[in-house]
């Protein structure tokens, strides 16, 4: 396989750690809109948890976007 | 090639180069972005400071709103100890928003979205709660390695993780960072880029699209900017109460 060619799959590939981001950011909204459901009066006070917890999540897919960048440009 | 979307990160020179050494000095469109966003606070603080109203004016109320915003932060993570270091998280978490913020404006230049600012960022607090650490505690702050209430038999292996996972923070607070802004600004990039290629007749959708990433990009400005300031704190609490 031309290395071009091989370079492209891998920073393709790389593109599968937002399955993970997605699992994590719907986990922590739906937690958290069922944990809101159950007792409101709590809800206001994990809101900066909820933020935190998004970052936190939304940040692991984009390693894979550094991953696929280093891939492209770094070898 | 004019519409490649990583353009908008380039570092060009910009007045005289200035060579210390093998060291190259010179004032770049970075430096001039750090400049500005560094100027921008201290005149947002200085207007909101300037009449100090018991009713406060419009500014006055942001900057209150700011400082009550970073105190309250930095007690409920870290507890009272951590009070003396209040300038210190204040100054890094309103140069990040101030460098995000200033990076979504059309033409300008994120500097955060390199990641040498961030690491240095990043390493300055990795290090600064390292030696806060060792100095507060001595040779105790190791016991940061050896977590209460693990049996005996698992502690060789828990103790290497937690050295990893204590040597891998300022990776994972610098490429955090460094990644959300990278990855937003080459979204936008891209999509205005299909408005240019759909034209006039179906351009019409990128665009809208565009106006909701732009949205959805200044929350990410300020939540990443909060994320850095909190997780110092956390890496603060560490350091200062050791469980």
């Amino acid at each position: 396989m031309e290395l071009e060619a091989a370079k492209m799959i891998g920073a393709g590939l790389a593109a599968i750690a937002l399955a993970g981001a997605g699992v994590g950011i719907g986990l922590i909204f739906g937690n958290y809109l069922s944990g809101a459901m159950r007792n409101p009066s709590a809800a206001q006070k994990q809101f900066p948890n909820l933020l935190l917890g998004f970052a936190l999540a939304e940040a692991t897919g984009l390693f894979g976007l550094v991953i696929a960048l280093i891939i492209l440009f770094a070898f | 090639m004019a519409s490649n979307p990583m353009h908008q990160f380039e570092v060009y020179r910009i007045g005289p180069k200035i060579n210390l050494g093998t060291v190259d000095l010179s004032f770049t469109n970075a430096s001039f972005f750090m400049t500005i966003s560094a100027l921008a606070i201290l005149f947002f603080l200085y207007i909101g400071t300037k009449k100090k109203l018991l009713v406060p004016s419009k500014m006055q109320l942001i900057t209150e709103m700011s400082y009550t915003f970073i105190a309250k932060m930095i007690n409920d993570t870290a507890g009272t100890n951590a009070k003396p270091f209040f300038p210190f998280i204040f100054s890094l978490f309103m140069f990040v928003l101030f460098c995000n913020m200033i990076g979504m404006l059309p033409y300008s230049f994120t500097v955060t979205s390199h990641i040498i600012v961030t690491f240095v960022l990043a390493a300055i607090v990795f290090i600064g709660v390292t030696i806060l650490g060792f100095v507060k505690h001595g040779l105790k702050y190791l016991e940061l390695f050896v977590p209460k209430g693990v049996p005996a038999i698992l502690l060789p292996l828990i103790i290497v993780i937690e050295i990893i996972s204590y040597l891998s923070r300022p990776v994972s607070l610098s490429v955090r960072l460094f990644a959300n802004m990278m990855a937003g600004h080459t979204m936008l990039k891209v999509f205005g880029g299909f408005v240019i290629s759909l034209g006039l007749l179906g351009g019409w959708l990128p665009l809208s699209f565009s106006v909701a990433l732009t949205g959805l990009e200044i929350l990410v400005a300020f939540l990443q900017a909060y994320v850095f300031a909190i997780l110092t704190c956390i890496y603060l609490n560490d350091a200062l109460n050791l469980h």
